[in-house]
């Protein structure tokens, strides 16, 4: 049966010619068995060839990483009311961007709120001259004692928008509906379009905070289409800034969620640890996050020795100082009755959501992309272990404190590898193979993020698709709040701590 | 003139001692904090501005803040702040000022509601929920002090021979009252482990919440009267601590206000040691303090008499 699935590797260029393309029912039920046995989905997307509508979906297992095409019509039939809930954000997706209508979606909604791509007709029927996006019906509840609360889009805090509805029971939650696309750039649809000079700048803004995360996978993708090499040194300071940046992040969450519980004195300690952090991406790329390091071929700064040394001398300066307030942190018992069983998701919900990153992690799914699928230095560096995870709100917490351990050890490794990149990489128009395909994945910080890129004949890019991790872990944010207290809500936020513009595109 | 005097203090300096609090967080946290003199610039603030009204609200809307500020003050009226004699007192005012304290959550909870917006409303519900319970530990506060005073009356509670004192012959019991009362601060003044006056986190606040649609000098008026009320219950504690009215004008004042920094700090404390309960926690919080006042009530009743 696995004839039709193509095995194919992470980086590895492919001529679109060898991509499987089946009739849609073999895509299927191929796609519905592998699902079913432990798969997960990488990318599931539209587009358009010579006037076609054309599925293409990459799809991993344990055994690895797997490609197959179909061609549809206007609609076809949802994997996910049928199959697995893991299909459910991607079908909506197409619906979104091509006009083609998944039959028997059990909540066909829009993602985004905008018009599709291909000018077909709207599958939602929406008048998108209307300015308010979020104009549909949502999920209701019924009955005497029931209050509905929305929050959002516009917050209390510096945060992005984002609107949340609630259904409620007194503080109970019943239902949590989640509504995004206030921060739709259309960037999908921007990049073919764009000179290549400016890939790497747009990538890097996708979300803020994975900076270096897209960016990889952009560079990753335009060095395998255009045959780059990248050599040693240039590796070993991207897979340093990707860690440096997952340290920052997992960080400043940690006080965040410090600071949630009304526990301020971590809250403080994190907020300057991560300016520390920040400060050594600095170091690394002249930008505290990281913009303007990782161009295709290479990176665009240098690691020197006084680089090395800074950067050395701050890890052995900061990490006991991040052991002591983790301490802080995670022995005060007022916290851990805040963190202990508050949005838990259980590790089979997780599994049939597909959840990727430490929000996986925390319920005991172990899948992290730096040892799955190995780029840059990650093939010789040792992996992470997680010990705690139960689904909820310590699990996520605890997988943080652990992955920051990791990293710093991990940094002090790379650090003591000799090499040193030749020279500073700028951004140069580079000829890509013409009709190819490339799938890239990366472990962000926050899990898998993954870019897909498909070029046209004359070497142009003709499809550019992204995928930020928070396209999966959304969903598990919702399926925490179930039957929980709606003052735990903004705790729960912040231990998944999930990208609305690496979701709003 | 004592009495004048020391209530114009009171009113005076009640926004300073919050910023006590202040400093004894950004302690613990090791930043340097706001200055402390801070609520003052706060409330000159927000007093030079304008305040917006919403369509929706009617005149209950503008008449919370003027009565929660009005309550808060007149409580203070009867209270004998650093053994001084109150300015109006008569047998049977604690019941009415605990209950005037009462109307002005009333107007705040109906102000609340009058916006209609789904966070105000759970605010008040929660408000409403936790002080409903904390009442039963103030008024079987009142029935010790019945049973040590015989007088339903600040006035009488705090001064003459026999005033309510740790110090006194039975001040051990006064122990379990102090820790309780202390823990009443906590929930009707908003603190942590109840609620974090700190969050920006609409749908974890419970105060807050409520008050989140005022603005200008009606939260000033709001912010003011909160001053008042943690004031209140501070000087209450203090007042249970040492018998002040023992004590001269200079040396009384000195120690009230030591004893004041004393409980203030101590909430700073409390809130940078602990993170906050769970909702469902807090009946369960605030019901200790009862537990601890019945069981000095029964003590009441056979140790001593």
């Amino acid at each position: 049966m696995d004839n039709y699935l193509l095995q194919i590797h992470n980086g590895q260029v492919i001529p679109r010619a060898d991509i499987p393309q089946v009739p849609y029912d073999v895509f299927y039920t191929e796609l519905s068995a592998f699902v079913k046995n432990e798969g997960f989905i990488v990318q599931y997307f539209a587009y358009q060839e010579e006037n076609a509508n054309r599925l293409l979906a990459v799809v991993r297992n344990s055994a690895g990483l797997f490609v197959i095409g179909t061609e549809t019509g206007r609609t076809f039939k949802s994997l996910t009311g049928a199959v697995s809930e893991k299909f459910h954000m991607f079908e909506r997706e197409i619906a979104e961007q091509y006009g083609l209508k998944p039959d028997g979606h059990p909540w066909l909604k829009m993602v985004r709120y905008h018009k599709n791509y291909s000018g077909e007709e709207d599958v939602f029927g929406n008048n998108y001259s209307a300015e308010i996006p979020g104009n549909y019906p949502y999920f209701k509840v019924d009955g005497q004692a029931i209050h509905e609360v929305a929050v959002g889009p516009v917050h209390a805090g510096i945060i992005e928008p984002g609107h949340f509805r609630f259904q409620c029971a007194g503080e109970e939650v019943l239902h949590l509906e989640i509504q995004l696309g206030y921060q739709h750039r259309g960037i999908e649809k921007m990049m073919p379009t764009m000179p290549q000079k400016r890939f790497p700048i747009i990538c890097e803004t996708i979300a803020g905070d994975t900076t270096i995360g897209h960016n990889l996978c952009l560079c990753q993708a335009m060095e395998s289409l255009s045959g780059k090499n990248v050599d040693k040194g240039a590796k070993i300071v991207r897979s340093i800034a990707l860690e440096l940046e997952r340290i920052c992040n997992h960080i400043g969450d940690l006080g965040a969620l410090s600071g949630d519980v009304a526990f301020n004195p971590p809250a403080a300690y994190f907020g300057r640890l991560r300016g520390e952090f920040l400060n050594l991406l600095q170091v690394l790329s002249g930008n505290r996050f990281g913009r303007g390091l990782v161009r295709p071929g290479g990176v665009a700064h240098v690691m020197g020795d006084e680089q090395r040394q800074l950067i050395r001398a701050k890890l052995a300066e900061t990490t006991p100082e991040i052991e002591h307030v983790c301490d802080l942190l995670f022995t005060a018992h007022t916290v851990l009755a805040r963190f202990e069983h508050t949005g838990t998701v259980k590790h089979e919900m997780a599994k049939d959501l597909g959840l990727v990153g430490y929000a996986g992690r925390a319920c005991n799914i172990g899948y992290d992309a730096r040892v799955s699928f190995p780029t840059e230095m990650y093939g010789e560096l040792p992996p992470n272990s997680n010990h705690v995870t139960q689904g909820d709100v310590l699990s996520r917490a605890t997988v943080r404190r652990e992955e920051i351990m990791h990293s710093l050890k991990i940094i002090n490794m790379l650090l003591d590898k000799p090499e040193t990149t030749a020279a500073p990489v700028q951004m140069e128009d580079c000829a890509l193979k013409p009709d190819s395909f490339v799938v890239t994945i990366n472990e962000g910080w926050r899990g898998e993020v993954s870019h897909c890129v498909l070029t046209d004949s004359s070497g142009k890019v003709q499809r550019y698709k992204i995928k930020d991790p928070s396209f999966h872990n959304w969903t598990g944010l919702a399926m925490s709040l179930r039957n929980q207290e709606i003052s735990d809500f903004p705790l729960c936020n912040k231990s998944y701590n999930l990208s609305y513009c690496g979701f709003d595109l | 003139m004592e009495t004048y005097l020391s209530l114009a203090i009171a009113i005076l300096a009640a926004p300073l001692f919050p910023g006590i609090i202040l400093k004894v967080k950004a302690f613990f946290a090791g930043k340097k904090g706001p200055p402390l003199l801070i609520k003052y610039y706060i409330l000159a603030k927000l007093l030079r501005k304008g305040s917006v009204y919403s369509t929706s609200t009617s005149f209950v809307f503008q008449l919370g803040p003027i009565v929660s500020f009005a309550t808060a003050l007149i409580v203070l009226l009867f209270f004998p702040l650093a053994g001084a004699n109150p300015l109006l007192s008569f047998h049977g005012d604690v019941i009415v000022l605990f209950y005037l304290l009462g109307i002005g959550r009333f107007f705040t909870v109906v102000a609340a509601l009058d916006t209609a917006s789904p966070f105000e409303g759970m605010g008040a519900a929660r408000e409403v929920f936790f002080s409903c319970i904390a009442e039963i530990t103030v008024f079987a506060v009142l029935v010790v002090f019945y049973r040590l005073t015989g007088s339903l009356s600040f006035a009488e509670y705090f001064s003459g021979d026999n005033s309510i004192s740790l110090m006194s012959d039975k001040g051990a019991l006064l122990l379990l009252v102090i820790v309780s009362m202390f823990m009443v601060l906590l929930t009707e003044n908003s603190r942590v482990p109840v609620d974090d006056p700190a969050t920006h986190l609409e749908l974890t606040m419970i105060h807050e919440v409520m008050i989140l649609d005022h603005s200008g000098p009606d939260l000033a008026l709001i912010e003011l009267g909160a001053f008042y009320k943690l004031f209140f219950y501070s000087s209450f504690i203090a007042n249970l601590i040492y018998p002040l009215s023992s004590l001269s004008g200079f040396s009384s004042w000195a120690l009230f206000l030591g004893l004041l920094v004393l409980v203030y700090a101590a909430i700073g404390l409390t809130e940078s040691i602990m993170a906050r309960f769970k909702m469902n926690l807090v009946p369960q919080f605030i019901l200790t303090s009862f537990a601890l006042v019945f069981f000095a009530s029964i003590l009441t009743m056979g140790v001593f008499q």
